[in-house]
């Protein structure tokens, strides 16, 4: 257990410094028009002329060396600081917090959905495998998969804001601006888990271990909740935390449909505008994300699995 | 096997729950009913207003000294009066009585010089201005010094980067960490990129807002936007683009408020690129514009097609006398025949061995820019020009026109960006006929010695005469191909009485806004 968290606080520190890095030097291959873009960033597309350019150019040093401006991130990242926006003014981390916030909310909100849809859709469409159900199943993963997250987040507002008017089409001011991006992001996401949850629920029903519990006198009901279960957990927990990654990629198409304040798309614009610090900052933040929703994995595996502790 | 069931019962439990959740979701309606709903597609990332003062003008949250009515003439603002000395160097301004600002502190000579001094800190069109000074002059006097007469002083001061705050607004160099302006509304909560709530203002010094408080929410996406305002969900939403409009049009809770502001879409080009040099390349490439389709199939504002640089609604500028520009793809085909160019294998014009081929760019701030870049495209290609359409940032425009490397752009330029063209007519023009956003490679004497005598000018008369002979010459050798004039497209909810809107941009009246009685 020591042994997993220490590796994971070693893979935290790698990403930070690997992650600030390499958005650094992206920035600096394409930032020609750096002092350019951060003055149409600040002053608005009417504004921005030789002159705004020049005075942010004046106001950050952008002509300083590369070297200087990356020894300086480095030597604040060290006191865990991450300087202020560039275009804003204000601190990194707290815009990232602010923007963290509403997307680390939105992503767990469709999680918990989209495990809510995806374990009993795929648990019933193993016990029922090849029926109707598991064949419908199927087919609704399939059309729901074909499409972008934005596809499906447009329906819903179709459906739900403009012809029911029962939710709200975008904001974040109360509860119900999270349901339709949260559901969005979350059918997206069973659409796959669902066929995990599946294959996983029916390796373990078509096991001789399973077979055994029934025999020895268990009933079915018994038999799943003791035998099954833990034993099909396993590979779902590892691949939900796979699916976190495509989760992250929706949720950029998403905030912008549903006007959600989130780190995707606060990190689309920090790259529209060259806003090098927060490129950092909230790069930095989801590659730490990384490794903690890997670490929960790994904690979660741990705990259930335990033919991994010996290794460990 | 009845055990078997058992998995079935969270499955159901969780459809019960969504419906559930879906149904409790209706009981609260879509609306407050006491809040001014507003979308619009900017962000805004501070409170700064040199940066995004626009946005607190427009919630009227911020004024400014002076204020500018539909024709864009001045009204007093902040300010009650306010001249020129006879040598045009000093400006006298008397300050309202009686004006407090949010945080409760009176707005006094003292304040207003301080707020000025923060605005010129930074950059914008006050820190261009040839200000030496300003300085109290009594309680509530104000005077600024000039280093040369500078006609454009009033616009200046108008302008949202301009905003009198109060002194505790600022702090170090002219930083604004929370905005106590003199407006109907005060900022209640400020959620940048995308949230700015303000609620009323009661120690007003004019007539109180109606409604109690109004949310502004950016929305990224066209559609998502339109759908805000045909869901119910938002009152008003700014900036619509066309493919909506027709949608929004046949909305039953919904009116369309089509406003002409003073906005021009152009094609901004290189007159010194070997292909554009001569004015009848550049008059080719106009003839070769379908403009009456293009506002009408494209834009969905009929006869909103441009003929010169200064739309109607700008009297001194605007020339009456100027014919429709004419869309005769044979006589553009003839004219460049006449420069040498003819038509290779597969259509494209050719002369020496080179094909004419250029490069447009434009931005998508404006939803319909992209739309009308590639029109042009089709439409230049009728006539044997071959252009590609790239879509950039906005500040590719100022940088490509300084390294020389831009060919054409399409761009919706602010004529009411300060309240006096003057200042955007300087900056495209003024130096040696060209201007970052204006003409490129373009050489001309006159125009910017008239622009430059127009400064100093305090004769309305002499000024609409200069005026007149800027656009005459702007119109006849066509640095900057005119395309259409920009309207303001707005959607506001059957709820909204007394909407009007600011064709400067500067305020959206919101104070001056009512809910129907339900």
């Amino acid at each position: 257990m020591i042994a997993i968290l220490l590796k994971r606080l070693g893979q935290a520190a790698f990403v930070a410094w690997a992650v600030g890095t390499v958005s650094f030097l992206m920035m600096r291959m394409m930032s020609s028009d750096m002092a350019f873009r951060i003055a149409a960033g600040r002053y608005g597309y009417d504004n921005v002329d030789s002159a705004a350019a020049r005075a942010v150019s004046e106001e950050l040093g952008l002509d300083r060396s590369a070297w200087e401006l990356y020894l300086e991130w480095l030597r604040d990242l060290l006191h865990f600081n991450l300087g202020d926006s560039l275009v804003s003014g204000l601190p990194v981390a707290h815009e990232v917090g602010h923007f963290l916030g509403h997307s680390l909310f939105l992503a767990f909100v469709a999680l918990v959905l989209a495990a809510l849809l995806a374990l009993p859709v795929g648990i019933y469409s193993a016990v029922r495998a090849h029926g109707w159900f598991d064949r419908l199943a199927l087919f609704a993963s399939t059309i729901l998969r074909a499409q972008p997250v934005f596809v499906i987040g447009l329906i819903l507002l179709l459906v739900f804001a403009l012809e029911l008017k029962l939710l709200p089409v975008a904001g974040f001011y109360d509860l119900r601006f999270v349901v339709l991006p949260a559901v969005a992001l979350a059918l997206a996401l069973a659409a796959v888990s669902n066929r995990v949850v599946r294959h996983s629920a029916f390796d373990v029903i078509h096991s001789a271990f399973f077979r055994f519990a029934r025999v020895k006198g268990l009933s079915y009901g018994q038999t799943f909740a003791r035998h099954g279960l833990r034993n099909m957990a396993v590979p779902v927990i590892a691949f939900m935390g796979i699916q976190l990654v495509s989760l992250i990629e929706g949720i950029v198409m998403i905030e912008s449909l549903f006007s959600w304040p989130g780190i995707g798309h606060g990190l689309a614009h920090a790259i529209f505008s060259r806003d090098v610090p927060m490129i950092q900052g909230a790069a930095l933040a989801m590659g730490l994300i990384f490794v903690g929703l890997n670490l929960v994995i790994d904690i979660a595996c741990y705990v259930i699995d335990p033919r991994g502790r010996a290794q460990a | 096997m009845s055990g078997r069931f058992a998995t079935d019962r969270p499955f159901w439990r969780c459809l019960l729950g969504m419906i559930g959740l879906c149904l409790l979701a209706g009981c609260s309606p879509n609306q407050d009913p006491d809040q001014l709903t507003l979308g619009g597609p900017f962000e805004f990332t501070s409170q700064d207003p040199s940066r995004d003062g626009y946005v607190y003008t427009r919630m009227q949250v911020a004024e400014t000294l002076l204020d500018v009515d539909d024709q864009g003439n001045f009204l007093p603002g902040l300010a009650t009066d306010w001249h020129a000395s006879d040598d045009g160097l000093t400006w006298t301004l008397t300050l309202r009585d009686g004006v407090r600002f949010h945080d409760g502190t009176p707005m006094d000579a003292a304040a207003v010089v301080n707020a000025l001094r923060m605005a010129r800190l930074k950059p914008g069109v006050i820190a261009k201005a040839p200000i030496e000074g300003i300085e109290e002059a009594g309680p509530s006097t104000v005077t600024v010094t000039l280093a040369r007469p500078y006609a454009l002083l009033p616009a200046v001061l108008a302008h949202f980067s301009a905003a009198i705050l109060s002194p505790a607004s600022f702090h170090g160099e002219g930083q604004v960490d929370w905005m106590y302006g003199t407006g109907p509304y005060q900022i209640r909560s400020f959620e940048p990129p995308h949230s700015l709530v303000v609620e009323r203002f009661d120690d007003y010094w004019g007539e109180p807002a109606h409604i109690e408080s109004a949310a502004y929410l950016t929305g990224h996406r066209a559609e998502s936007r339109a759908l805000q305002v045909m869901a119910g969900q938002t009152d008003i939403i700014y900036t619509l683009d066309p493919a909506s409009l027709d949608l929004l049009t046949r909305h039953e809770d919904v009116a369309v408020h089509s406003d002409t502001i003073p906005r021009t879409i152009q094609i901004k080009l290189n007159a010194s690129h070997p292909f554009m040099a001569e004015r009848d390349a550049r008059r080719a490439m106009s003839l070769a514009l379908d403009r009456a389709s293009l506002v009408r199939q494209v834009m969905r504002v009929p006869d909103s097609q441009a003929n010169q640089l200064a739309p109607p609604a700008m009297a001194d500028w605007h020339r009456d006398d100027l014919p429709e520009l004419a869309h005769d793809p044979e006589q553009a085909r003839q004219l460049l025949t006449g420069l040498g160019w003819t038509p290779g294998d597969d259509g494209i014009l050719q002369r020496d061995g080179e094909r004419f081929e250029l490069e447009m760019i434009t931005y998508a701030d404006r939803p319909e820019l992209m739309v009308i870049a590639t029109v042009v495209q089709a439409q230049w290609r009728d006539v044997g020009i071959d252009l590609s359409v790239q879509v950039v940032n906005a500040s590719a425009i100022p940088r490509k026109h300084l390294d020389g490397s831009l060919e054409t752009a399409v761009v919706a330029r602010n004529y009411g960006n300060i309240a006096d063209p003057l200042g955007v007519f300087l900056a495209d023009y003024g130096d040696g006929g060209s201007g970052e956003w204006g003409a490129m490679g373009w050489h001309n004497d006159d125009v910017p010695a008239l622009l430059k005598a127009m400064q100093a000018t305090t004769d309305p008369a002499v000024y609409r005469r200069d005026a007149q002979r800027v656009s005459a010459i702007l119109a006849a050798e066509m640095p900057v191909i005119p395309l259409a004039y920009y309207t303001q497209q707005t959607a506001v909810s059957d709820r909204v009485l007394d909407f009007s809107f600011d064709p400067y941009e500067r305020n959206y009246r919101l104070s001056e806004m009512r809910f129907q009685e339900q």
